[in-house]
């Protein structure tokens, strides 16, 4: 028989015991419901997890060093064919900025000072915010707003020292305050000393800044990065201060070129947490140490997947008893359609006819049950989507959105649905096959 | 009526059946031979093996022994897959009981078999009509079986039977549950269909004098055998 018969027989079928076959179509719906709801829930915490990751830059980031450092993370062992060490300086960042797949090169800078406020004094750690950490995440919900620009004289504080300058932290926000800080000054070698290097000396300086916002968590994005800082500026800000920072003294005594200064290290964020490896590498390759977090990105991915192979196994539960279900259904029609069977046979339907037939009629109530079930699901989702930012707002913390369901969830369940369908369709339609036809029609 | 190439031709052909420790012979040994465009009535008493030969002959069961050879082919060498095919294209059944299906109408029963036979979905309506002009019953095209007389149902089920132009017309008691003027009509039917489209047909029939009147041959089984077959015309007293 072709195909559109088949299908529009196994439809009048399924048509003529609509009850019992919408019942069963209900159970499958039932299944698949609880199958997309578990899997959206668990796709939906690990999208959340990841984006939050991938925001904080802990899996996208290289965290480069020079191999001149007396220590350092990542720092290779000395080894006969490794690239000779290299002065992290602006030469090696801006070709850093020119591999395939980098976003942005930049320092960690962070320097202990003094911070002038009200006509009190307090010591604090500065930290140069790069722009990429506008999205991280960490200033969501801030009081007052992120930098105007990248290199304007504002100021982020951190709320537990903003509590420290005023406990009305709003009111901080529109005030300035100064920085007190030693800028770097390089001094050529004095005459007739014969190692002809030069050295720096430490100036004190002072600048004045805007307080623009206060930021309630601690921005703990990049590591070896901006964390723990609780007076946030501008990162070219910071670079402009040109503040002494702890491997000039290093420098020195190794007798570097003064007048060139270096980093102590260097974050290189690379497009996606699957480039950081290319990236590592290459960094590697240039002769400098380089240092990333990829193991627990991937330990993360592992977790998460069998998160939801367990999901998947529960949601699955509802879905085996909507198989039996269509057992009983379809073996409870073949005893009423005996004689219509022998009917189809003596017309000269081949037992593969009548086979198709009933395995039509599983997958129409698989097909049915996937897309109503893929409604179902998403209603539960959306479900716990709401009650989740219910819970929240009441908290008073920002929404999240904890159950997803993407397209491939959407299409897969509706397949496995119609699949599990056709599994269970086996057993009757194979048995309504090998009905005797003379035997059928003499069933009363 | 008939020529000289048999339809059909049963060679000592057994069907038993094992019931516990008794085997039932309900077809014991019978040979006979249908010739084409001939109208055969088997006749016999509740029991006596008709049916399951009827059954046999039409590839809805097989022998135990012997052969059945139509068109010259062996229907026991047949696999399981042909013989849905001869079913479907070589003969036409018709049962007692219509066996009609009661959720289609009338014109979607009679499409099954075109179905079954993946005639194409142009072709299928023309077919249709045609059966069931020759049934004349071509304005109740859209009822169900179950607001027609059983005397309708029955000439539905014939052009059910021949809506795939078959060779051979098998019709198992076709007037056992009519009433007499229906099951008359149900057998001018018959006899004109074996007139004007020059049908083989094979009737199981308890109903002597219908088969007397109607058919061109008549064969008498008794315990699964064949006691007697005889042309209607050499039979004292009937049809002149």
């Amino acid at each position: 028989m072709k195909f559109q018969d088949m299908a529009e027989l196994a439809v009048r079928n399924l048509r003529e015991a609509v009850l019992r076959n919408s019942l069963t179509t209900l159970g499958v719906a039932v299944g698949v419901a609880s199958l997309v709801a578990m899997l959206s829930l668990g796709v939906g915490l690990q999208q959340l997890a990841t984006n939050r990751l991938n925001k904080s830059g802990l899996f996208d980031s290289v965290f480069v060093t020079s191999r001149l450092n007396l220590r350092g993370p990542g720092r290779p062992p000395a080894t006969s064919d490794t690239k000779p060490p290299r002065l992290l300086d602006d030469d090696a960042r801006i070709e850093m900025e020119h591999l395939a797949n980098v976003v942005e090169v930049y320092p960690q800078i962070r320097f202990f000072t003094e911070v002038r406020f009200d006509g009190k004094s307090y010591a604090s750690m500065v930290a140069g915010m790069p722009e990429s950490s506008r999205n991280s995440g960490a200033f969501d919900g801030m009081q007052g707003s992120f930098f105007s620009a990248t290199d304007s004289d504002e100021t982020i504080l951190q709320s537990e020292f903003a509590k420290e300058l005023n406990p009305q932290t709003a009111s901080l926000i529109g005030k300035d305050l100064v920085l007190r800080y030693a800028e770097r000054q390089s001094v050529p070698a004095p005459a007739g000393d014969p190692s002809g290097l030069g050295g720096f000396s430490v100036v004190p300086k002072e600048k004045h800044l805007r307080i623009i916002g206060v930021v309630d968590t601690e921005p703990a994005s990049g590591f070896g990065g901006y964390g723990n800082g609780r007076v946030l500026i501008p990162l070219k800000v910071a670079e402009s201060l040109r503040t002494a920072q702890i491997n000039d003294l290093r420098d020195v005594l190794r007798g570097a070129e003064t007048s060139k200064p270096t980093y102590a290290s260097l974050t290189v964020r690379a497009k996606s947490p699957d480039y950081v490896e290319g990236v590592e590498s290459a960094i590697k390759n240039m002769g400098f140490g380089a240092f990333s977090l990829l193991d627990a990105s991937k330990s993360l991915r592992i977790f998460f997947s069998v998160f939801d192979l367990l999901l998947g196994i529960f949601g699955s539960l509802a879905l085996a008893v909507a198989t039996l279900g269509i057992i009983n259904t379809l073996v409870m029609a073949i005893l009423e359609r005996r004689r219509e069977i022998g009917v189809l046979k003596a017309l000269g339907a081949a037992d593969s006819d009548v086979k198709q037939l009933f395995f039509a009629e599983a997958g129409v109530m698989g097909l049915l049950g996937g897309f109503l079930g893929v409604g179902f699901g998403w209603f539960i989702s959306f479900a716990l989507n709401f009650g989740t930012d219910l819970y929240l707002k009441r908290r008073q913390l920002p929404a999240v959105q904890i159950a997803a369901i993407p397209w491939w969830l959407v299409f897969s369940a509706i397949a496995f649905a119609v699949l599990v369908s056709l599994v269970a369709g086996l057993y009757p339609a194979s048995r309504a096959a090998k009905l005797n036809p003379v035997d059928a029609l003499r069933y009363e | 009526m008939s020529d000289s190439q048999p339809a059909v031709h049963v060679d000592h052909v057994s069907r038993h059946y094992t019931m516990g420790a008794a085997t039932i012979r309900a077809v014991d040994d019978v040979s006979l031979t249908i010739q084409s465009g001939e109208f055969l009535a088997l006749l016999g008493s509740s029991g006596s093996g008709k049916s399951t030969l009827l059954n046999l002959m039409a590839g809805l069961d097989r022998p135990s022994s012997g052969s059945i050879r139509v068109g010259g082919g062996n229907l026991n060498s047949l696999s399981p897959l042909d013989l849905a095919r001869y079913r479907r294209n070589t003969v036409g059944m018709v049962f007692q009981s219509f066996n009609l299906l009661p959720r289609m109408t009338l014109e979607e029963n009679v499409e099954l078999p075109l179905r079954l036979a993946e005639v194409e979905r142009g072709e299928r309506s023309a077919r249709v009509r045609e059966a069931l002009e020759r049934v004349r019953l071509e304005k109740r095209v859209g009822h169900r079986p179950s607001e027609l007389s059983g005397g309708e149902q029955q000439r539905t089920a014939i052009a059910r039977a021949l809506v795939n132009r078959p060779k051979i017309l098998f019709a198992d008691e076709p007037t056992g549950n009519l009433d007499s003027a229906s099951g008359e009509a149900i057998l001018s039917l018959l006899r004109e269909i074996q007139t004007h489209m020059a049908m083989t047909i094979v009737m199981v029939t308890h109903e002597r004098p219908l088969a007397d009147r109607f058919a061109d041959r008549l064969a008498t089984m008794a315990d699964g055998k064949l006691v007697s077959d005889l042309p209607v015309a050499s039979i004292a007293g009937v049809r002149p």
